[in-house]
C-alpha cells in the first residue's frame, strides 16, 4: 500500500528552539524598542527637516558611490585571490579582510595616518597637488570603501571558488583572451555572488560611522551622514531625532535588501 | 559597567598620545596599593564609585583617582567620560551612577530638572576656551578672525554640546562667523585633530590644549575671558554608594582636587 | 591536418606516458577505464595542462615541446572541445554561444551571428537561436556545443564522453547524428569514452588506454575480435586466455592445455565467445577436444541467456540458456565440465 506523503516540517527540538528564540530576541528587541519609543506624532516634521534630508541624501549618494568603487576594485581583488597562485596569497586574503575585525574608529585613525594632510600619501597629495582629503565627501567614500569592501571581496571570492572553472577553459579553447573570458564568462557566472556582495557592501557603507567620523569629520552636507547625524542627536540630548534617524536607516536598508533579494537573488 | 566608549575621541586620543609620546610626563603612574592595607579609619568609605564626567576632565580626574587610592584603598573609582549632554541623556535613560560632573551648568540643570540630581550642584572649576593650532602654527593663525577663513581647516565642537555652545558665544562676542570643516561632538576629538595637524585651528578648552602637550600651541585670544565655563558636580539622587560619592565630591571640591585641577589649567571656582 | 603527440605527465597516482597519432579527417576513439588518464590526455592536448615531457605537433605546428620549453596557450592552439555536460555558457543565448568564438577573435557582431545562424541551420537547430541552454534537450545541447567548437575551424576536435549525459533512449539517435557531423569535419578528432559501443561506432580507430599507457590500438573490428587485455576482453565480451603455443596446442600458466584448430608457436592470446562454451555434468564425448572440469562461481542474467562464471585451471565465462541451467541444476559451488570446439577459438600472437 503506497500513499503519497507530504514531507512535514521536522519537530523542532527544544534544545534548538530556546537558543533560537533568544537569538531572535537579541536581534529584534532593540528594533522593537526603537519602534515603541518612536515619536510617531513628530515623525513627519523630523523626517522633512533640512538636517535629516541633507544627511539622507549624503548617505545614499556616498554609500552608492562607495559600492561602485568597491565593485571596480574589489571584484579584481577577489579574482586574484580565487584564481591565481600569487605567492603570499593567504596573507593578502588575511590583510584585505582585516577591516572586518578592526574597530572602524581605528580604521579611521589609520586612514588619517595615510591620507591625512601629514600622512604617507596624503602628505604628498597635499604638497604636490594641494589636495587634502580629510573633511571632504571623498573622505566619507574612502572610509566607507575601507570598511565595506571586504564584505564584497569575501562574497565574490566565495562565488568564484565555487564556480565551474571548465567554462573558462572552454572559452580559452574558443580563442577568448583572459579578459574576454573574465568579462563574458566568469563574471556573468558569479553575478548572483557579486550582487549579494554589493548589497552587503552598500548596507555596511550606509551604516558606517566610526571610520567616517574619525577620518572625514562631521559637517552637515559634506560629511555628516545619517549615522553621524544620529550620534550628534544623541549627544545633544535629542533622543527622539536619533530614534527617527535610526528607523529611517532601518527602513531604507530593509526596503532595498528585501527588494533586491526578491528581484535578483531569489529568482536566479 | 556603563563605561561608554567615546568612539572617535578615544582612538584619536590614544593614537595621538602614542604618536606624540615625545612629551612624556614621566613616572607618576605608580599603581595604587592593592587593598590589603587596613583603611585609615573604621568608617572610611569603600566600594565602587561610578562617575560620569565631562571629557575635558579626563586627565585631572584620573590623576585624582590615583592619588585617592593612597588615602582610600578600599574605594574603587570607575569613570565614564563623554560629552556632558550625552552623559545626562544616559542618566535620564536610567544608567546607574554615583557622581555627575559636567562641563557647563546648562547640562547640569537638565539633570536637576530630570530628577536624577536632587542636591545642589557645586561649582568646582572653571575653564576658558583657547585657540589651538598645531605646533609651529603652520597656517599662521593669529586670532579668532582666522576662523572665518574658508581655506583653513577649522574644527569646532558641535553647537549642541557645551564646548560648542561656548565656542559659539565666544565667536559671537568677537563678531566672527566661523567656517568650520568639521563639528566634533567631543572636545578631545578637536584637540586630537589639531595635534595630528589635520586641523589648522580649533577652539578647545585651555585644559585640553594643555593635556595634549607640545604638539599643540595656543594663540592668545583677548575675548576668551568673556566666555567662562563653570563645572558643576553633584551626587546623584539614586547613587548606589552615597558615602563613597560624597568622599569623592569632597576630594574634588577640596584637596587634592584643587591642586590637580590647577595644574591642568582649570581656573578656580569663584 | 594531422596530430602527432607524445605526452608524459605524472600527477598523483597517474603516470601518463602515451604516443598518439591522428590522421587528417580521422576519428580516433580513446577508450579506457576510469582513472586511465583519458581526460588528462584531453586537457594536455587542449593546453589547459602542461606536459612534463614530450611534444605535441598539430598540422606541422609545435604546440608543446617540453625539452624546448614550448607551450602554446589554449586560445592559440586551434583545438576545439566538447565535453560531457557541454558547458554551454548558461547566461548567453544559443546564438551567442555559437558566435562566442568568432566574437572572441574580433569578428563584428553581425558577421559572427550570421555565421552562427548558418551553423545552427546545419545542425538542424533553426528557430532555437534565442533559447537559453537550459531550455534545450541533451541532444540539442550537444549539437550547439559542437557548432560552437567547429565554427572557429579547429585543427583538432576533442570530444570528452560526448554521449554520457544522454539517456539510453536518445543515445543511438544522437550517436548517429554525431557520427554524421564528424564525417563532415576535415580535421582530426579524438573521442574519449569508456563505452566500447561508442568507441566502435564513432572511431575509425580505437586506442585503448590503461593506467596511463596505450595497451592496444587498431581498427574497431580488430580490437573487438582480438582483445589484448582483460579489460578489453571484458568490454567486447570475449573469454581471453594467455599461453604458450606449440603446434596445435597451447599451455596456460596453470598447466592446463588448450587444443587449437591451427598451428601456432610462442606466446599467444586465445579468445572465444561465451556462447561457444558448452556446459555439461559429465565429461563430454565427441568432437570437442577442449574440456575442463570447473567450479561454478556465479550465475547472472545476461540478456536472454545466463552468464556463468566458472573457475578452475581454465577460468571461463559461459552463456547458456535458462533451460540448460534448470536441466543441469547449475548453482554456485557446483561442479561442471566446460567444453569449447577448437574451431571456435581464435589464436593470435601476444
Amino acid at each position: 500500500m503506497s500513499r503519497t506523503r507530504r514531507r512535514q516540517d521536522p519537530r523542532v527540538p527544544a534544545v534548538l528552539l530556546i537558543p533560537a528564540a533568544l537569538g531572535v530576541a537579541i536581534l529584534v528587541l532593540p528594533m522593537v524598542g526603537l519602534v515603541l519609543r518612536a515619536p510617531w506624532g513628530g515623525l513627519p516634521s523630523i523626517l522633512t527637516s533640512d538636517e535629516v534630508l541633507t544627511a539622507l541624501r549624503l548617505s545614499l549618494v556616498t554609500a552608492t558611490v562607495s559600492t561602485g568603487v568597491a565593485l571596480v576594485c574589489g571584484v579584481p581583488v577577489a579574482w586574484l585571490l580565487a584564481r591565481t597562485r600569487l605567492p603570499g596569497r593567504s596573507v593578502l586574503r588575511g590583510l584585505v579582510t582585516v577591516p572586518l575585525v578592526l574597530p572602524p574608529v581605528v580604521g579611521g585613525v589609520a586612514l588619517l595616518m595615510v591620507f591625512g594632510r601629514r600622512g604617507l600619501v596624503g602628505g604628498w597629495l597635499h604638497d604636490t597637488f594641494g589636495i587634502s582629503l580629510p573633511f571632504t565627501t571623498e573622505a566619507v567614500v574612502l572610509a566607507q570603501v575601507f570598511v565595506a569592501m571586504p564584505f564584497l571581496i569575501v562574497a565574490v571570492e566565495g562565488a568564484l571558488r565555487t564556480a565551474d572553472r571548465r567554462y573558462e577553459d572552454v572559452a580559452a579553447t574558443l580563442g577568448a583572451t583572459s579578459w574576454t573570458t573574465f568579462r563574458r564568462v566568469t563574471l556573468p557566472g558569479v553575478a548572483p555572488g557579486v550582487l549579494a556582495g554589493a548589497v552587503l557592501c552598500w548596507a555596511r557603507a550606509l551604516g558606517e560611522f566610526g571610520a567616517t567620523v574619525t577620518f572625514a569629520g562631521s559637517f552637515p552636507g559634506t560629511t555628516r551622514t545619517l549615522p553621524l547625524e544620529a550620534y550628534v542627536a544623541i549627544n545633544a540630548g535629542d533622543t527622539e531625532v536619533a530614534i527617527v534617524l535610526s528607523l529611517l536607516m532601518i527602513a531604507v536598508s530593509v526596503t532595498i535588501l528585501v527588494g533586491l533579494r526578491d528581484r535578483w537573488i531569489g529568482t536566479s | 559597567m556603563s563605561r561608554r566608549p567615546r568612539f572617535g575621541a578615544i582612538a584619536l586620543a590614544v593614537t595621538a598620545a602614542a604618536l606624540l609620546s615625545a612629551c612624556g610626563d614621566d613616572g607618576d603612574d605608580a599603581a595604587a596599593p592593592s587593598g590589603v592595607a587596613s583603611g585609615p579609619g573604621d568608617d572610611a568609605p569603600g566600594g565602587t564609585v561610578t562617575v560620569l564626567a565631562a571629557a575635558s576632565l579626563t586627565e585631572s580626574f584620573e590623576t585624582l583617582a590615583d592619588q585617592l587610592g593612597d588615602d582610600h584603598p578600599d574605594l574603587e573609582i570607575v569613570y565614564s567620560f563623554g560629552p556632558s549632554s550625552g552623559l545626562v541623556e544616559q542618566l535620564l535613560a536610567g544608567a546607574p551612577a554615583d557622581v555627575l560632573a559636567t562641563a557647563d551648568t546648562t547640562t547640569m540643570d537638565d539633570a536637576v530638572a530630570g530628577g536624577v540630581v536632587d542636591s545642589a550642584p557645586e561649582i568646582f572649576a572653571r575653564n576658558t576656551l583657547a585657540l589651538a593650532v598645531p605646533a609651529g602654527n603652520p597656517a599662521g593663525v593669529t586670532g579668532l578672525a582666522d576662523l572665518a577663513n574658508p581655506d583653513l581647516r577649522i574644527a569646532i565642537c558641535e553647537p549642541q554640546v557645551p564646548c560648542g555652545s561656548s565656542a559659539q558665544r565666544l565667536l559671537d562676542a568677537a563678531g566672527v562667523t566661523a567656517a568650520p570643516d568639521t563639528l566634533t561632538t567631543d572636545v578631545k576629538e578637536a584637540a586630537s585633530l589639531v595635534a595630528l595637524g589635520e586641523a589648522d585651528a580649533a577652539l578647545i578648552y585651555l585644559t585640553d590644549a594643555a593635556a595634549v602637550g607640545d604638539a599643540v600651541e595656543t594663540i592668545d585670544v583677548p575675548e576668551a575671558n568673556t566666555v567662562v565655563n563653570e563645572y558643576p558636580v553633584a551626587v546623584l539622587a539614586d547613587a548606589p554608594n552615597p558615602e563613597g560619592a560624597q568622599a569623592l565630591l569632597d576630594a574634588i571640591t577640596g584637596e587634592p582636587g584643587r591642586s590637580i585641577l590647577d595644574a591642568a589649567g582649570f581656573l578656580p571656582a569663584q | 591536418m594531422s596530430l602527432d603527440a607524445d605526452l608524459a605527465l605524472t600527477r598523483g597516482d597517474l603516470a601518463l606516458r602515451i604516443g598518439l597519432a591522428v590522421g587528417p579527417g580521422e576519428v580516433v576513439a580513446l577508450l579506457g577505464p576510469n582513472g586511465a588518464g583519458k581526460s588528462t590526455t584531453l586537457q594536455l592536448l587542449a593546453g589547459t595542462l602542461v606536459p612534463d615531457g614530450g611534444r605535441v605537433e598539430l598540422d606541422g605546428v609545435t604546440l608543446d615541446d617540453a625539452a624546448a620549453g614550448v607551450h602554446v596557450r589554449p586560445r592559440e592552439r586551434r583545438v576545439g572541445m566538447v565535453v560531457q555536460d557541454y558547458l554551454l555558457f548558461p547566461r548567453m543565448s544559443v546564438l551567442e554561444n555559437v558566435a562566442f568564438g568568432l566574437r572572441s577573435r574580433g569578428l563584428p557582431r553581425d558577421r559572427a551571428r550570421a555565421e552562427a545562424r548558418g551553423w545552427l541551420a546545419r545542425m538542424g537547430l533553426e528557430g532555437y537561436e534565442r533559447r537559453r541552454p537550459a531550455e534545450l534537450s541533451g541532444g540539442q545541447a550537444q549539437r550547439v556545443a559542437l557548432a560552437r567548437a567547429l565554427i572557429v575551424e579547429p585543427r583538432l576536435l576533442l570530444l570528452d564522453e560526448p554521449l554520457a549525459a544522454l539517456d539510453a533512449g536518445t543515445r543511438p539517435v544522437v550517436r548517429a547524428e554525431l557520427r554524421r557531423h564528424l564525417a563532415g569535419y576535415g580535421g582530426c578528432t579524438l573521442v574519449v569514452t569508456h563505452d566500447p559501443l561508442e568507441a566502435m561506432v564513432l572511431g575509425d580507430r580505437v586506442v585503448v588506454l590503461e593506467r596511463g599507457r596505450v595497451v592496444q590500438q587498431g581498427p574497431p573490428a580488430e580490437v573487438a575480435r582480438r582483445p589484448r587485455t582483460d579489460y578489453v576482453a571484458r568490454l567486447v565480451g570475449l573469454n581471453l586466455l594467455t599461453g604458450t603455443a606449440s603446434g596445435r596446442t597451447a599451455e596456460l600458466p596453470t598447466g592446463a592445455v588448450v587444443a587449437l584448430a591451427h598451428d601456432a608457436t610462442g606466446p599467444v592470446h586465445i579468445a572465444f565467445p561465451p556462447v561457444a562454451v558448452t556446459l555439461s555434468l559429465r565429461r563430454p564425448e565427441g568432437s570437442a577436444r577442449n574440456a575442463w572440469p570447473l567450479v561454478i562461481a556465479d550465475l547472472e542474467a545476461h540478456g536472454d541467456l545466463v552468464r556463468v562464471t566458472a573457475d578452475g585451471a581454465v577460468p571461463v565465462l559461459a552463456d547458456v540458456t535458462p533451460l540448460a541451467v534448470a536441466d543441469l541444476g547449475l548453482e554456485p559451488g557446483g561442479q561442471v565440465w566446460a567444453s569449447v570446439k577448437a574451431s571456435e577459438i581464435s589464436v593470435y600472437p601476444a
